[in-house]
């Protein structure tokens, strides 16, 4: 997905690193051979990327200047919920979600762009005291939901589902607002994607909030 | 023996003797597996020293034993364990994690690529990295 924005900015003193939140890294193979990337790709199955940067959604992007300072912390990357409202049998979403969904994707990758080519002098580049102010919270609850889920993928990959999913489940009571967490454990459809009528209840669930938290850019729907 | 799970990763430690909340590890596999070092001075972990608090140091260690699931209550940070004692995770509490964001200076981490070779993200200072996340669920 990233390949040729990263093809058109490799000039620019810039690499994208994709990692993958699966757990099972046979999930996530088939797509990585599919896609051929040639910036590197990581399988994160602990999921440490939510523990460290507070991840609670795919995809979320972290961007990361020649310092190795944040200069955005974990935002939804021109991901936006037009999904809501497609028809979930014939997949099709309705003009105006449609146009939405392509307006972040647009505005997103012109704002890598505008970062790449022009450094900390990008609009998109937070200033140190905007980047503290747009961290994701982290709690006791998130780091020990964190813990729990480690445990039952622990345990998954040593033969003991039963457990396993249980603490799976009492990471998702910990911590409701990671999707990373519910989507991992939860059941797949023959797609592989965790898109039973059990997510779309969550989803329905969410009323007015958002699937994929707000992103503070310009133009981002 | 107890699998623990730790920041620095994954240790099989066959010295381990799980007891109810306790965890108790030869304090060589405890160094090892937390970083944690028993001291004169109480349990070190780089800079840091904690004392044990007066009158309940065999709560924290008994010779050359370490309880660390008592070390890691003390120091408020997240621990689970398995039903039957078998595998602990001994996580970082989110006051470390939030301070270490507030910094702004990214976390560092190693993960596999899917040939098995590992890569920090600190091997790719000095360029502008745009990480993100993907799942196939």
């Amino acid at each position: 997905m990233w390949q040729g924005l990263y093809e058109e900015l490799a000039g620019e003193n810039f690499i994208v690193i994709a990692v993958a939140m699966d757990s099972r890294e046979a999930d996530a193979l088939p797509w990585i051979e599919a896609a051929k990337p040639t910036y590197p790709t990581l399988i994160d199955r602990e999921h440490r990327l939510a523990d460290l940067y507070g991840v609670v959604n795919v995809p979320q992007a972290i961007w990361i200047d020649e310092a190795g300072r944040i200069v955005r912390p974990a935002e939804a990357a021109g991901a936006y919920e037009g999904f809501r409202r497609m028809n979930r049998t014939t997949r099709e979403m309705p003009e105006d979600a449609a146009q939405l969904t392509a307006q972040a994707k647009t505005t997103y990758l012109d704002a890598i762009r505008d970062w790449a080519r022009r450094g900390a002098a990008s609009e998109h580049a937070f200033s140190a005291e905007a980047a503290r102010a747009h961290l994701p919270a982290l709690t006791d609850d998130t780091a020990t939901a964190q813990a729990m889920f480690r445990l039952g993928q622990f345990l998954l990959r040593h033969g003991e589902p039963e457990e396993g999913q249980r603490w799976l489940g009492e990471a998702t009571r910990r911590h409701p607002d990671s999707w990373c967490i519910w989507r991992q454990s939860a059941g797949k459809n023959d797609l592989g994607l965790a898109a039973l009528p059990d997510f779309w209840a969550r989803v329905e669930a969410l009323g007015a909030n958002r699937y994929y938290l707000p992103v503070d850019m310009k133009g981002m729907p | 023996m107890a699998t623990v799970l730790t920041e620095r990763g994954e240790f099989d430690v066959t010295t381990a003797r799980a007891s109810g909340e306790d965890l108790w590890l030869s304090a060589r596999d405890a160094a090892e597996s937390t970083g944690w070092v028993l001291k004169p001075e109480g349990l070190c972990k780089d800079e840091t020293c904690v004392p044990l608090p007066r009158g309940r140091e065999g709560e924290f260690a008994r010779g050359e034993q370490v309880n660390v699931a008592a070390l890691w209550r003390h120091l408020g940070q997240p621990l689970v364990h398995s039903d039957r004692g078998h595998a602990w995770v001994l996580a970082t509490s989110a006051r470390e994690r939030a301070a270490a964001l507030r910094s702004l200076e990214a976390p560092d981490f190693t993960l596999p690529d899917p040939s098995g070779r590992q890569h920090s993200l600190s091997d790719y200072r000095g360029k502008k990295v745009f990480l993100v996340t993907w799942a196939s669920w």
